[in-house]
């Protein structure tokens, strides 16, 4: 039986149960202004939104390669354009696209034009520093760790800070195969 | 099977899996897909993750790779998004286990005509 081909994030997206996206919004703003809240320092949100959002990534990313059957990416450019056309469209119907490549194709950005989770929302100025998609990052790091690879997250652009577009630079460190202890030697 | 015996054939399977990669004569080998024994089938499927999902079955049984298939997505529906679920440890998903036993009850049917 030949494999099945890999389908298109808006396919997937179309065949999924879907939900209200303000419930969706509010229920994502309750948690940032709960944690704020309870945490009560920015940078102290800005780490648990990221490590909420790890939590989820080791999860997604099964759910990801079940319903999309891609097969392994064979390099890292590959992997950053499935997870801007595919993942984002798939999870939260967005468009992304990938840009700013470096030299080595270790590091580049992903450009978001649309974001639902910041419907509605305004920074105020006690929380300048805060990284309100963080969770987004978090996903992103947890999902590609559990496909080995090493990665650093960080936010370029976000628009709640007065950038133009919410931009993700995506770093791959390391590629972390599973080592298995079978040698001879040891 | 009970669960002990559940996950010593699950390690000894997987230590299997990892050792066929370094036995194999061509380079590129990463999983047994197939295991043909005198009166059993074992099919195996593995996810880009490294989880791995293997069916025992009556010798020449077909489509198995479809219900492996099935099973990863039943997987990640009802066990990876159950919040109380930890990973890597066994799966105690009651959803899970009846969405299971009704996938393999359809594939029976389906199969068998009855």
């Amino acid at each position: 039986m030949p494999p099945a081909a890999p389908r298109s994030g808006d396919a997937i997206f179309a065949s999924v149960e879907r939900v209200n996206a303000e419930l969706f919004t509010l229920t994502y703003g309750a948690i940032v202004r709960q944690l704020l809240t309870d945490l009560e320092e920015v940078e102290e949100v800005n780490k648990q939104l990221d490590q909420m959002g790890y939590n989820i990534g080791i999860r997604l990313i099964d759910e990801f390669l079940a319903k999309s059957n891609v097969s392994r990416c064979v390099d890292f450019k590959e992997t950053a354009e499935m997870i801007a056309k595919v993942g984002f469209k798939m999870f939260l119907g967005v468009t992304a696209s990938v840009m700013n490549w470096d030299a080595d194709g270790t590091c580049c950005s992903i450009v978001l034009e649309d974001n639902p989770l910041v419907d509605f929302v305004e920074l105020p100025d006690t929380c300048q520093g805060l990284y309100y998609c963080n969770i987004l990052s978090g996903v992103i790091r947890g999902a590609l760790e559990m496909v080995a690879m090493k990665t650093e997250v960080t936010w370029i652009r976000d628009m709640l800070r007065g950038d133009d577009a919410y931009e993700l630079q995506v770093k791959l460190l390391k590629q972390v195969p599973e080592e298995y202890p079978y040698k001879d030697d040891e | 099977m009970d669960t002990n015996d559940s996950l010593r054939v699950a390690s000894l399977w997987h230590s299997m899996h990892a050792i066929s990669q370094q036995l194999s004569p061509t380079t590129g080998c990463s999983e047994i897909e197939l295991l043909e024994a005198n009166t059993f089938d074992l099919h195996c499927f593995q996810s880009l993750t490294g989880s791995k999902f293997f069916v025992v079955c009556k010798l020449g049984t077909q489509h198995m790779e479809a219900l492996l298939k099935v099973v990863y997505e039943l997987y990640t529906d009802y066990v990876l998004k159950n919040p109380f679920y930890e990973m890597k440890m066994p799966i105690r998903c009651e959803v899970f286990d009846i969405n299971l036993t009704q996938t393999v009850q359809k594939d029976r049917v389906a199969l068998l005509g009855r």
